[in-house]
């Protein structure tokens, strides 16, 4: 579908009220659907052309014991009619489908929120399950919000009479009730959703005409009932220009490797291993094999990696994708692709740790794991997306990285980016990177022997040359014992493996990427956000917010955590206080500390969730306070 | 779940690699770096046996690549003038697996030995088998682990007293042949390193078999485990131990064929003096069998003791390659539809902002 949306004014009638921007969660049992839930409102705020960003949060089982609290699962979205950030802290509007939803969540809600709660799943059974001793819509514990009891699964049981369903399977499509009642509340589109459920269950009709009816019959409650007074009108958002999707961070990196694979005019291998937060790469890549995409799901992560670097030995770009405990097994192969000197992209979707840890949750804790988990000196470039969208842009310049450098490089996104979607201002093919390769082609050994030295670099990037198999007269033989500088045979030569050492590590420190950018807006400021990663939108909300309280602040984003891009040691230097929020024990502080001496504050959180930017205005406001006092 | 009937036709090992009309011989196979195996080690037969068959594959040599894992038949690639890569420990099957999918036009072997492949590298084999990549894979099998100086290895046999297991080692060890028959392998073969004749007619036979190919290769290490096979050597004993195979001929061995093998009361297989009487219920060896029970019963004829020790192509039959596949999937998918990246990108719903 395409709407083309303009910057005029929306006709408001009455009883409707504008907001800019609003929060809603959908809360309910992990076999509710409300993930399901929350993407359509996604889409339908996208189709309307709000900004918008999205936080779905859920159990690590597939279905763990209904009605539990350990069984909640959640989707919060934040949509505006401004370019927004984050997910939002809190949200303005709960929907809560059973008792552990509402326990789970209603901490969150801020006085006066609006909490939208389905009755029928208020038993004494229900209540019991999660400790409420009262049923907590009867007592004064909920009198803080403006609450609206809706008897949701009655309703949708009522409305599906006529279908000849099961009561069990009318039942089922309480969410989408919720889902028009929401939509009516918002005045959203409804086309997309009902043409989406249509497609959805196009092999089950009788299924698809009743989530159809439940959904029309949740709008036609809030049309109908007076206990919606008002409905609100979000307007789209004033973005730059384009057109624009909405995505993900794992279908982002997923373009985004298709697109390499184009730009470079190599076949891509993915090999790889099911592993959350990151199979839906493997699952969108495979979708792809037009364009000369081979997936290979290998019996484990460590074959994973082994087949994509055979191929890119073969003259492919290997690809491997996996989250952090994927990653300890691989680092014996990605060490050889050190040693090899052959590009890989490494995809790393970081979840919570250590070992198995919160396998859908958010983290950030494997940087310095990025950085040095491997035997020996094995300098791996580290790039980092900072949004959903920006996972597209970050995977073409892993993969120009490798190829140019012949080099693994390392990608780290992380569970918040990888299922957190906005709008993606998709961009021309045409002028999106060149990175084709050359293969070496010519013997070139320098004392015209006519041999080929598969270890003699290029001056300007110290790149070895890419002999593929195949190449006439460039056989050799490489491998992961230390090899002689330039020819390129086994040495066990002490000066040789010193010389190799460094040169591996000047490889990747000349790596050439952009200098760091700031945003200061007054140029006043005197305390520098320094972030990487996936805090990119709270630390960019917080610091909105601290200088619209009448303080400046200044913020940098790392695209690339190693090598740093040449300004950094400059950019840090002109502040007399550099704070660094991470989503794990300080690990980015620890480096930059290390590496220039700078008294950097740590600030970090490692809860499983992105920071709140609420939480980051107080902590940036203390410290601007303390540099000025 | 649909399956699609890909009608690939019944190719070679070989097909898709380019052939070259130089003469090549046995040098042309001989790499620049000098051979570092211990002096006698059973290694250097082998090696002197692929390079004098490689030239009568007739490949382009530069379409050959060998990768290997960790141990001492892996410095093998070293030593080959063609391509190669010396990987890690167990991860050769691995690496090969990749290579040959996204190349189908290079002939690729992996070598490597009882521990790298059975026991740190013992899941990508099986899987490599399983899936029936167009690789050959040359398991040097000398029952101890020579690189880290002589600890038992997974094809000990048990009791073995080494620097690890000064009582003697307690585990049952492994039999190649059998385990890669447990995993439906296409192509088993065991050999010799000192019987060049037939380890070369093995090794042809599995570079012309499209799909996994397992070879074993009994090799001796004459420093840490020597001797491991020299009753499978010695004349007097070698006749009445080896059971050599030839597909389509009854399996009789002994100096004067006076043994063979024989389908016994239960359905199984065993070795009997063959008589007049039981002349007639020798078995005939028929590598192409669907069933790998037979194959399998086969290899557990001879236990580790080597009292019985069958030797040429086990099993030998045809099934789709995973690359050959994987690659017909690419094919048909680019075929019904173009790769157009700019309505990859923009997807089914867009909307449009304007300035
Ligand atoms: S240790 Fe044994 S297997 Fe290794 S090279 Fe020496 S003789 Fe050969």
């Amino acid at each position: 579908m395409s709407v083309s949306v303009g910057n005029g004014a929306s006709p408001t009638g009455s009883g409707v009220r504008r907001l800019d921007r609003v929060v809603i969660r959908f809360a309910g049992d992990s076999g509710d659907g409300m993930q399901l839930t929350g993407d359509r409102f996604t889409s339908e705020a996208a189709a309307f052309g709000n900004d918008l960003a999205t936080l779905p949060n859920f159990p690590a089982e597939i279905r763990a014991p209904q009605g539990t609290l350990p069984g909640v699962s959640s989707f919060q979205l934040h949509f505006a009619d401004y370019d927004i950030l984050t997910p939002g802290d809190r949200p303005d509007v709960l929907v809560a489908m059973n008792p552990a939803a509402l326990k789970a969540n209603i901490g969150d809600l801020p006085a006066g929120g609006t909490l939208i709660v389905n009755t029928d799943e208020f038993t004494k059974r229900n209540l019991t399950k999660v400790g409420y001793d009262t049923n907590p819509l009867e007592d004064e514990s909920l009198a803080a919000y403006q609450v609206h009891q809706v008897a949701m699964a009655t309703l949708t049981k009522g409305a599906l009479e006529e279908t000849g369903l099961s009561k069990k399977d009318a039942e089922r499509a309480k969410n989408m009730f919720a889902l028009g009642l929401l939509s009516w509340m918002y005045n959203r589109p409804t086309e997309g959703t009902e043409r989406f459920l249509r497609e959805k269950f196009a092999r089950k009709p009788d299924i698809a005409e009743a989530n159809v009816l439940a959904f029309r019959a949740g709008w036609n409650y809030g049309e109908t009932t007076e206990a919606f007074a008002v409905t609100y009108e979000v307007s789209p958002a004033k973005l730059a220009p384009g057109t624009y999707r909405q995505i993900t961070g794992n279908t982002a990196l997923a373009y985004g490797i298709v697109a390499a694979g184009q730009l470079s005019e190599l076949p891509v291998l993915l090999g790889t291993y099911p592993i959350t937060p990151a199979s839906d790469i493997l699952h969108e890549l495979a979708k792809h094999k037009n364009f000369n995409v081979l997936t290979l799901q290998a019996e484990d992560e460590i074959a994973g990696i082994g087949a994509a670097l055979g191929a890119s030995f073969g003259g492919a770009l290997g690809v491997t994708s996996t989250s952090g405990p994927g990653i300890a097994l691989k680092s014996e192969t990605i060490g050889l692709a050190v040693m090899t000197e052959l590009p890989l992209v490494v995809l790393d979707i970081q979840r919570g740790g250590p070992s198995t840890g919160l396998p859908t949750k958010t983290e950030q804790a494997d940087l310095l794991q990025a950085m040095f988990g491997r035997n020996g000196e094995a300098p791996v470039p580290i790039v980092a997306p900072q949004s959903p969208a920006d996972c597209f842009d970050a995977a073409l310049e892993a993969a120009r990285i490798a190829l140019t450098y012949r080099t693994p490089v390392l990608l780290l996104s992380d569970g918040y980016i990888a299922n957190g979607s906005e709008p993606w201002l998709i961009p021309d093919v045409d002028t999106l990177p060149d990175l084709r390769v050359s293969f070496a082609t010519e013997p070139n050994a320098p004392d015209g022997s006519g041999e080929f030295w598969p270890y003699l670099r290029d001056p300007e990037t110290l790149a070895r040359p890419w002999a593929v198999p195949g190449t006439p007269g460039l056989q050799h033989r490489i491998g992961g014992l230390e090899k002689s500088d330039g020819k390129g045979g086994i040495s066990y030569d002490p000066e040789n493996h010193d010389r190799m050492v460094r040169l591996r590590q000047a490889k990747v420190d000349g790596i050439s990427v952009p200098d760091l950018t700031v945003d200061d807006p007054s140029g006043a400021a005197k305390v520098l956000v320094l972030g990487w990663g996936s805090t990119f939108g709270p630390v960019g909300a917080a610091c909105r917010r601290v200088r619209k309280n009448g303080m400046a602040i200044a913020q940098a984003h790392l695209r690339h955590l190693n090598p740093f891009p040449a300004n950094l040691g400059e950019v840090l230097a002109r502040y007399e206080r550099v704070v660094v929020p991470e989503m794990n024990l300080g690990q980015l502080a620890l480096l930059v500390r290390a590496k220039y001496l700078v008294d950097a504050i740590s600030y970090t959180k490692v809860a499983g969730l992105p920071f709140k930017a609420e939480e980051l205005e107080g902590v940036f406001t203390d410290i601007v306070r303390g540099v000025t006092a | 779940m649909t399956t699609i009937d890909l009608g690939l036709p019944g190719l070679g090992g070989l097909a898709g690699v380019p052939t070259s009309d130089e003469k090549q011989s046995a040098k042309d196979y001989k790499s620049d770096q000098e051979v570092r195996w211990c002096p006698g080690c059973g290694d250097y037969a082998v090696l002197a046996a692929v390079q004098g068959f490689m030239p009568q594959l007739g490949l382009r040599r530069e379409n050959i690549v060998f990768v290997s894992g960790i141990g001492c038949s892996s410095r093998f690639p070293y030593y080959m003038n063609t391509y190669g890569m010396h990987s890690i420990h167990g991860r050769a099957p691995a690496i090969a697996t990749g290579l040959a999918t996204a190349r189908p036009d290079l002939s690729v072997w992996v070598v490597t030995g009882d521990g790298d492949a059975l026991s740190i590298g013992g899941n990508h084999l099986i899987h490599s088998l399983r899936r029936n990549v167009n690789l050959k894979i040359l398991l040097f099998n000398n029952r101890i682990y020579g690189l880290t100086k002589g600890q038992y290895s997974p094809t000990s046999e048990t009791g073995k007293v080494t620097k690890s297991t000064p009582m003697g080692s307690l585990d049952n060890p492994f039999n190649p042949v059998s385990l890669a028959l447990g995993a439906e392998a296409t192509f088993v073969a065991r050999a010799l390193d000192s019987d060049r004749k037939q380890l070369t007619d093995v090794l042809r036979a599995a570079a012309e078999h499209r799909g996994t190919a397992l070879v074993e290769i009994y090799q001796n290490c004459p420093i840490f485990n020597d001797g491991a096979f020299d009753v499978l050597k010695e004349p007097g004993e070698r006749e009445r131990r080896l059971v050599p195979l030839r597909h389509g001929e009854p399996i009789r061995f002994g100096a004067n064929g006076e043994y063979g093998v024989v389908r016994d009361a239960e359905g199984g297989l065993s070795v009997a003096e063959i008589t007049e009487a039981n002349a007639g219920s020798v078995v005939v060896h028929d590598a192409t069998r669907e069933d790998p029970s037979y194959a399998f019963a086969l290899s557990r004829l001879g236990g580790q003791d080597l009292a019985h020790t069958v030797t040429g192509v086990f099993r030998s039959v045809q099934r789709p390659t995973y690359d050959d596949l994987a690659r017909a999937q690419v094919e048909q998918a680019k075929a019904s539809k173009r790769a157009d990246l700019r309505s990859l990108l923009h997807g089914n719903d867009t909307w449009t902002v304007i300035g």
